[in-house]
């Protein structure tokens, strides 16, 4: 166990150094740095500091090392379009929206996701089945982005049961919380719904009827925990796309995570604040896999790599 | 002489509709139908079909509403946007769009992760490693997240999006040919080709990937509709085609902030996503039911 852990950690930390080594290399081969580092209105003054902070004056492996020293220690240099702040600064300061909004959309998921996935693998064929299979096929092809716009159009400007965008009260997250949760509601439906059904025919079960067990009981009691395990290994796996989908939501709805600071760092060509975001998530985004693996090795003494 | 009634009449007879009908259920009509009108003929005859220039407007038209709102003409069934272009003409010539973003995108990650995986589950030892290895980081990395890294970098065009896609999608197809090759490898007609002095180039090109084919068209029909909401989502965000390419993404990115306004500047294109991506759907699933039942957990 502790030899695979080892393993799976070692790959992770494989994958975020590919990504700081996408992140370091596009900037340096696709022309000159410092036009991408620098917006346009920077000033020679501006193009030497950043040149000497980064080493730009070295061989392309010192710079590697330059960056990669900094990036450890969390230095991605400062923001330009948000001046005075630093990149690093700006991507822990709007974390906490981005991780409410996960975590509100999570929450919003299992809740519509698991009583239809059950109830579509006891009454297999019945109208909650359709129902079940109705919504994950929808679920797969609504753009989130446009369902955003849609629920906003209905509920926000037409109803105006709720704001439009921007965060406070309860009242401005339902409408990006479904949004960002609508995608994994069929992923979550359809997973809860075939483990349940592998359960239901497993002799054990069959036991329990041949006992007498009182069917609510059955399926409460014994399928339940019993199916439990793979949706709740999935969980971590959806927390890790939730994050990665809140860069839509969240521009569609004005929501200040650090979804919508990186879409205005690319609009405003912000390469400092764009490298810290996309690190920072790439980071979050493989050690939830990684946790994941782990759980699932953990559950399933039968999973080895 | 018998009289003629209904009953009597060939194509009236029961028997035969309902055979008719068993014969239909056997292909996936709906989804052929949806994406023939939705995205073949559009994508096809776009300058034949659409009733206006996709990129010319006249502002004395701007924001009209579609034909049934008060206001609408039938000259823009589904009215105009900001600069008075026609949006059902926008929505054909974006339906080539799509279309040919994600069949490019696509045939070339689909090519790329074929050679890799051949190569990766015919060689073994420390190729299937390096590739593998691959695979998985390529996997894992966020995917909106890398596409706006990548366009931030070398700036938003046709290419960009091409390559966006490329190494987002030649994984999946990668680890589907390796598997896939891993076991047809051990089998006899190969070991008889190797005796009977083929090349291992030859032998994964004529022997192997003969049997893998079904899988990849399986699993890129899957992929289309994939890919075009990806692609949408990218042109969304500033980070896909650059303005004023008619791609839908960009059409409903157009209409964010006329929502109060002219809903339907971001609502026709955004119903077009979705039936097109319903329709390839349904065919893919139905694909892969029918000739590759393994492919059901990819």
């Amino acid at each position: 166990m502790q030899r695979f852990i080892a393993r799976r950690a070692l790959h992770s930390l494989l994958a975020i150094w590919v990504m700081s080594l996408i992140v370091f290399s596009l900037v340096r081969v696709t022309g000159n740095p410092l036009d991408m580092m620098l917006p346009l209105e920077a000033t020679p003054e501006d193009y030497e500091r950043i040149s000497k902070h980064w080493g730009l004056d070295q061989p392309l492996h010192t710079q590697y090392v330059i960056f990669l020293s900094k990036a450890v220690r969390g230095d991605f240099g400062n923001s330009w379009k948000w001046p005075g702040h630093s990149a690093m600064g700006l991507v822990w300061q709007r974390l906490p929206a981005t991780l409410e909004l996960a975590g509100v959309a999570l929450g919003i998921s299992i809740l519509i996701a698991l009583p239809i996935g059950i109830l579509s693998a006891v009454w297999k064929g019945s109208g909650w089945d359709t129902a079940a299979k109705v919504i994950a096929l929808l679920g797969q092809s609504l753009p989130a982005f446009w369902l955003g716009i849609v629920l906003m159009w209905i509920f926000a400007v037409t109803l105006g049961w709720f704001p439009t965008s921007g965060r406070g009260g309860i009242e401005y997250i339902i409408l990006p919380a479904i949004t960002l949760g609508w995608f994994q509601v069929a992923a979550i439906m359809r997973l809860v719904r075939s483990s349940m059904l592998d359960v239901l025919d497993s002799e054990f079960v069959k036991l329990t009827r041949i006992k007498g067990l009182a069917e609510w009981k059955v399926i409460w009691k014994h399928c339940l925990r019993n199916a439990a395990i793979a949706p709740l290994t999935f969980f971590a796996i959806i927390a890790g796309v939730l994050m990665t989908g809140a860069v839509v939501t969240e521009s569609v709805f004005s929501w200040p995570g650090t979804g919508l600071l990186v879409v205005d760092a690319v609009r405003a060509r912000d390469f400092q604040v764009v490298q810290a975001v996309v690190i920072v998530f790439a980071g979050i985004f493989i050690l939830t896999n990684l946790l994941v693996d782990i759980l699932y090795a953990y559950l399933d003494p039968r999973i080895r790599y | 002489m018998a009289t003629v009634t209904a009953r009597t009449l060939p194509w009236y007879s029961p028997p035969r509709v309902a055979r008719a009908m068993r014969q239909a259920r056997r292909y996936p009509l709906v989804p052929l139908t949806m994406l023939t009108f939705l995205l073949v003929i559009p994508a096809v005859l776009a300058t034949q079909v659409a009733p206006h220039d996709p990129l010319k407007g006249a502002l004395a038209k701007r924001l009209k509403p579609p034909v049934w709102q008060q206001g609408g003409t039938i000259e823009h069934p589904l009215g105009t946007d900001k600069v008075g272009r026609d949006i059902l003409s926008r929505i054909i010539h974006g339906a080539r769009v799509s279309l040919v973003v994600s069949l490019v995108a696509i045939f070339v990650g689909g090519i790329l992760g074929t050679t890799l995986g051949l190569m990766s589950g015919y060689f073994g030892g420390w190729v299937d490693s390096v590739l593998m290895r691959l695979v998985d980081i390529s996997l894992s990395l966020p995917t909106i997240l890398l596409a706006l890294v990548l366009v931030a970098a070398v700036g938003p065009s046709f290419g960009t999006v091409i390559g966006v896609l490329v190494v987002l999608l030649w994984a999946r197809y990668a680890r589907l040919v390796r598997g896939e090759t891993l076991s047809i490898k051990e089998r006899d007609f190969i070991a008889r080709a190797r005796v009977a002095g083929a090349s291992h180039t030859r032998i994964m090109v004529k022997y192997i990937f003969p049997n893998v084919v079904n899988s990849l068209i399986v699993l890129a029909t899957l992929q289309v509709g994939y890919v075009i909401l990806l692609e949408s989502a990218l042109s969304f965000l500033g980070a896909g085609l650059p303005r004023p390419t008619p791609a839908w993404g960009l059409m409903i990115a157009d209409g964010r902030e006329l929502i109060v306004t002219a809903w339907w500047v971001s609502m026709f294109p955004g119903l077009a996503i979705m039936l097109t991506v319903l329709a390839l759907n349904l065919l893919g699933d139905w694909l892969r039911d029918h000739f590759d039942p393994k492919l059901r957990h990819v």
